[in-house]
């Protein structure tokens, strides 16, 4: 039924971005080529993913070995594109672009220093997050993974001030000691169990005597191992990343760096255990609570959290655990509202991320308390803000709706009533921990000493949008997410793919 | 020519030496163009002993010709083991002496044409070593590279180079006699002193094979090559020696002296004793990986104490050294863990030069010993910073840098024989390289340039005067900071290499059992 097909697609889509990497240097005194370079290699690398999207619809997959073959037992390094890794690698070459626009009015805007290392490290971590998209086997996926946690250190840390050091620290910590004390030994564990580490195919571990015991202990050096997941207790290092530039934290910790984890959790569920072995084992229902536990706790703290970007990240952690719930619930219409979360939550978070950024710009301010009656000040970002919120609530017609039905469907057909309530007690809770936001935004009364600025400048009333270039990504994401409701067959296609190898009647 | 590649490789820096000797006293700007010239001939023989091995197969070289294992003929023998080893050896030492360039008007610039001459017979020595078919031979070259390495020492200028030197000397010395002695052992059991001959009669041969003799002979071998290499507990000699010596030769001896001596107890077992050995032996092999998870241990510890650059560096090749003695030893059926140890060696080879050339360039550029004197080092040099960087990940183990690729393997033999020990072990030792190395990335990265280039206060040894930006020091390191990350991309035809040889000689060996 598939076919899998030969092509360099994967590698010239993966490259593109590090190949802007000596542009990018060449370049680091005209700001404007810099950046021209910045944009164009996203879209060489958007049209090189678009160029793979109707190979896949087709059914098929594309397969490129790089370094070596299997012969005597060794890993080759290989990309294999199919339905999950186009699900992934679209949603984040799509998003590129508006952050790359938006970092250039949020880095201007704030005069940032050493910005051609933040579009160097920038670049690489996109190649990295393709890569990982794209992996064909368990080995090259952590290749990437590790590419990418070092490439995001120095954008995490870009301030190189105090608590940039911490929020590293806490960063390299969690990400590099988990991969480095799990990964590594269940990988290997799991070649020598059964001499294989390639995704094609059946599951990995499909055919072999795992005990209760061994099948637990794997999934959990996994689950916990991905780290870039964030699953409690290992989510700190998630907020304390926060201390990033906004288009950082927008881009890498609302899609690229958090997405790597789930979505190498759910090719651990899907491609290393397989759904028949989980569910033989019993232990796909750990994996469930501790997602549920992360989904409702997340939810709780973010509704105690004042500084915008810190609520941004509890939230986030929680719809995390959504797509790993989901995977875990190993239900059909569950898997496919997992997959389709990865992409409706990208859309909804990167804007509420930029819009949050955009404020910063605009007005200096951080804390949700001090955002009263901005919403006059600043309409198209707090409705594009309004937008992101409903659609990570959950909302119609915002695409988010349409994952977290297919989810609360999928626990229902698992029979799983209490799980089924921690979704919809954390819809409630992320309703509750947004909507006062907008509120205040649009409803309080501005405070008065807001209402004539410190330059002098009088005009009340008036608009006081950030940039351009700050306003025209974060509308562009929040009309994708209302699109995406209207128009969501790409992903359902691919996440049908995904499921049953070939598209599925809807 | 060609087919007297392997003698070559060994006979270049001999000449190169004795040239030397001759003429660098006379003028001493002829001493680098010469040796330069001995390296890089030998470097290239290397290159195609390595292409014959991948292409033809193992390759058998009988010194003028005296093809009888009986008589006085010595056997030089290349294959998947040793090869690419020569090559890594080629590399670094042509690295450091790029590196070790003198300038005229330098303070010992008098003593140039000794350092050239030792540098080049430790090369000999270590080329020797390397590529001799014969046990008695491996001893004569091991006192070779040991006499130089004693000179390069001393030559350092601070007063504890000469007491750090005397120190190796002694240990040093007790190493090759436990090796001379177990070599004598196995002459009187076998009569013979090639390796090929004596495999042969230990296989035909089971109860001289079994004899407690020969059981002697291979711990005195291994205690002296374990000297040699400083396997914890025996490693007193290495940190002193090395980080008080001058860089330009702490640049050849800390990347090659102790891989060179852990591929000797390959060698031994792999090509004498026979691997049986390891898996005859369950409770040796035990006690032998113990050791080795000991000397990760202790490698790592000490290595978080350390404020000196140099001296955290040694105590992390203790920890190296455990890696590839265990990895030996773990005695798995699919030979994966001495595959990784075989790989880790030229992995290791290659990171231990990128970090002692980096580590000498902080010291002759920015007078930076101590870690905290690298403060601001992203933004005064980003280059070697970034070179630095490179070698720091690939000894944490990061994909895909080599030193990942070298764990990987390990780490597959260790589950494959049980080993949980073993594994915890490495992995810690990542989690401790990652904390040494982030410790140092962090210092670089976040801490304030400061203010004049001179601010340190002078130690005892060199980094007393920071001099300015040299291109013949940056060039090597950068060199060898690329040679780590391409060995880890490009590693699967040096793995295939190593398991061409490794799976056709377990063939073998499980042939005869």
């Amino acid at each position: 039924m598939e076919n899998s097909i030969h092509s360099y697609l994967p590698l010239w889509a993966c490259l593109s971005s590090l190949a802007a990497v000596p542009l990018i240097l060449l370049f680091r005194r005209e700001t404007f080529l810099r950046e021209a370079v910045t944009i164009l290699a996203g879209i060489a690398k958007l049209s090189f993913v678009l160029a793979m999207l109707p190979i896949i619809l087709q059914g098929n997959m594309i397969e490129l070995t790089l370094f070596g073959d299997g012969s005597d037992g060794l890993v080759p390094i290989v990309f294999r594109v199919d339905g999950l890794g186009m699900v992934f690698a679209l949603v984040a070459s799509i998003l590129w672009i508006p952050t790359s626009i938006y970092s250039i009015g949020y880095m201007r805007g704030l005069k940032e220093h050493s910005q051609t290392r933040f579009y160097v490290f920038f670049a690489v971590s996109l190649f990295a997050t393709l890569g990982v998209a794209f992996a064909g086997n368990l080995l090259t996926l952590y290749v990437f993974y590790e590419i990418l946690s070092l490439s995001t250190w120095p954008l995490v840390t870009h301030h190189q001030d105090a608590e940039a050091r911490r929020g590293g620290r806490s960063y390299l910590v969690h990400l590099l000691g988990t991969s480095i004390a799990f990964v590594i030994p269940a990988m290997i564990y799991v070649w020598v169990k059964s001499g294989t580490l390639d995704f094609g195919g059946q599951a990995i571990l499909a055919d072999t005597d795992l005990s209760y015991v061994q099948g637990l202990a794997l999934l959990l050096a996994f689950a916990f191992g991905f780290s870039k997941g964030a699953l409690m207790p290992l989510h700190s290092w998630l907020p304390s990343a926060m201390v990033a530039p906004t288009p950082v934290s927008a881009l890498l910790h609302a899609v690229a760096v958090v997405k790597v984890g789930v979505f190498c959790i759910i090719r651990t569920v899907l491609n290393i255990f397989g759904m028949d072995l989980l569910g033989g084992l019993g232990i796909d229902l750990v994996l469930c609570w501790i997602a549920a536990i992360t989904l409702v706790t997340a939810s709780l703290i973010a509704l105690t959290q004042d500084n915008l970007k810190r609520m941004l990240a509890f939230s986030t952690i929680g719809q995390l655990s959504y797509i790993i719930l989901g995977i875990a619930l190993l239900t059909e219409h569950a898997a496919l509202g997992s997959i389709l979360h990865i992409a409706m939550h990208a859309f909804g978070k990167i804007t509420l991320f930029f819009c949050a950024g955009a404020i910063f710009v605009a007005t200096g301010k951080k804390q949700i308390s001090e955002l009263n009656g901005l919403g006059r000040r600043m309409p198209i970002t707090f409705a594009a803000f309004a937008i992101g919120a409903a659609s990570v609530t959950g909302l119609p017609p915002m695409g988010g709706f349409l994952s977290k039905l297919y989810l609360v469907w999928g626990a229902a057909e698992a029979h799983q009533i209490a799980l089924l309530c921690a979704f919809l007690i954390s819809a409630v809770l992320n309703g509750a921990y947004f909507f006062p936001v907008v509120y205040r935004a649009f409803f309080l009364p501005e405070p008065e000493m807001d209402a004539i600025h410190a330059d002098g400048s009088c005009c009340v009333s008036g608009w006081r949008e950030a940039p351009l270039l700050c306003v025209l990504p974060l509308a562009f994401t929040a009309i994708g997410s209302i699109l995406l409701f209207f128009f969501p067959s790409t992903f359902y296609d691919l996440a049908s793919i995904v499921l049953h190898g070939g598209v599925a009647n809807p | 020519m060609s087919e007297h590649l392997p003698v070559i490789v060994v006979l270049a820096p001999l000449f190169g030496a004795v040239i030397v000797g001759f003429f660098g006293s006379r003028d001493r700007r002829l001493c680098f163009p010469i040796a330069l010239t001995a390296l890089a001939l030998s470097f290239i023989c290397s290159i195609g002993v390595v292409h014959h091995v991948a292409t033809v197969g193992a390759w058998d070289y009988f010194v003028g010709g005296w093809e009888s294992p009986h008589g006085v003929g010595i056997q030089l023998r290349a294959d998947g083991v040793n090869s690419l080893l020569l090559l890594a050896i080629a590399v670094v030492a042509l690295l450091a002496l790029v590196y070790s360039i003198r300038q005229d008007g330098e303070k010992d610039a008098e003593k140039s044409p000794f350092f050239y001459v030792l540098f080049l017979l430790l090369c000999v020595g270590l080329f020797g070593i390397t590529i001799t078919g014969d046990a008695f031979n491996v001893y004569v070259l091991i006192e070779i590279t040991a006499l130089t390495s004693y000179g390069l020492v001393a030559m350092g200028s601070s007063r504890r180079s000469r007491v750090a030197a005397f120190q190796y000397l002694v240990i040093g010395t007790v190493g090759a006699s436990f090796y001379l002695i177990g070599v004598g052992y196995l002459y009187l059991a076998v009569g013979s002193l090639n390796m090929a001959d004596i495999r042969a009669i230990l296989a035909a041969n089971p109860e001289i094979a079994n004899s407690r003799i020969v059981g002697t002979a291979l711990v005195f071998i291994l205690l002296g090559v374990w000297t040699k290499m400083s396997l914890f507990p025996l490693h007193g000699w290495l940190p002193n020696a090395y980080s008080y010596c001058p860089s330009g030769s702490a640049n050849l001896m800390a990347p090659l002296v102790t891989k060179v001596s852990v591929y000797v107890m390959i060698r031994i077992l792999f090509s004498v004793f026979g691997l049986g050995v390891i898996t005859e032996n369950p409770g040796w092999s035990e006690l032998v990986v113990l050791i080795a998870v000991g000397s990760i241990v202790a490698g790592s510890v000490m290595a978080l104490t350390q404020r000196e650059i140099k001296k955290m560096l040694c105590c992390l090749i203790v920890a190296e050294v455990g890696y590839m003695v265990g990895g030996t030893w773990l005695g798995d059926a699919g030979r994966w863990g001495l595959t990784g140890s075989m790989y880790h060696i030229l992995a290791d080879a290659m990171m231990t030069s990128c970090l002692f050339l980096a580590a000498g360039v902080f010291a002759k550029q920015f007078g930076a010993t101590r870690l905290e004197h690298l403060s601001g080092l992203f933004r005064r040099s980003p280059w070697v910073a970034g070179a630095f960087t490179l070698g720091g990940l690939a000894m944490i183990g990061v994909p895909p840098m080599c030193g990942f690729f070298s764990k990987f393997y390990l780490i597959r033999g260790a589950i494959e024989s049980g080993h949980w020990l073993y594994i915890v072990a490495l992995l810690g030792s990542s989690l401790v390289n990652a904390i040494l190395f982030f410790r140092i990335f962090e210092i670089a990265y976040f801490g304030e340039v400061p203010e004049s280039s001179e601010p340190f206060e002078p130690s005892e040894g060199e980094g007393a005067t920071p001099r300015r930006y040299a291109v013949w020091r940056t060039a090597p390191l950068l060199i060898a900071a690329a040679l780590t990350l391409l060995l880890g991309i490009f590693n699967r035809p040096v793995i295939d290499l190593i398991r061409g040889t490794v799976v056709e000689n377990t063939g073998i060996v499980s042939m005869e059992e």
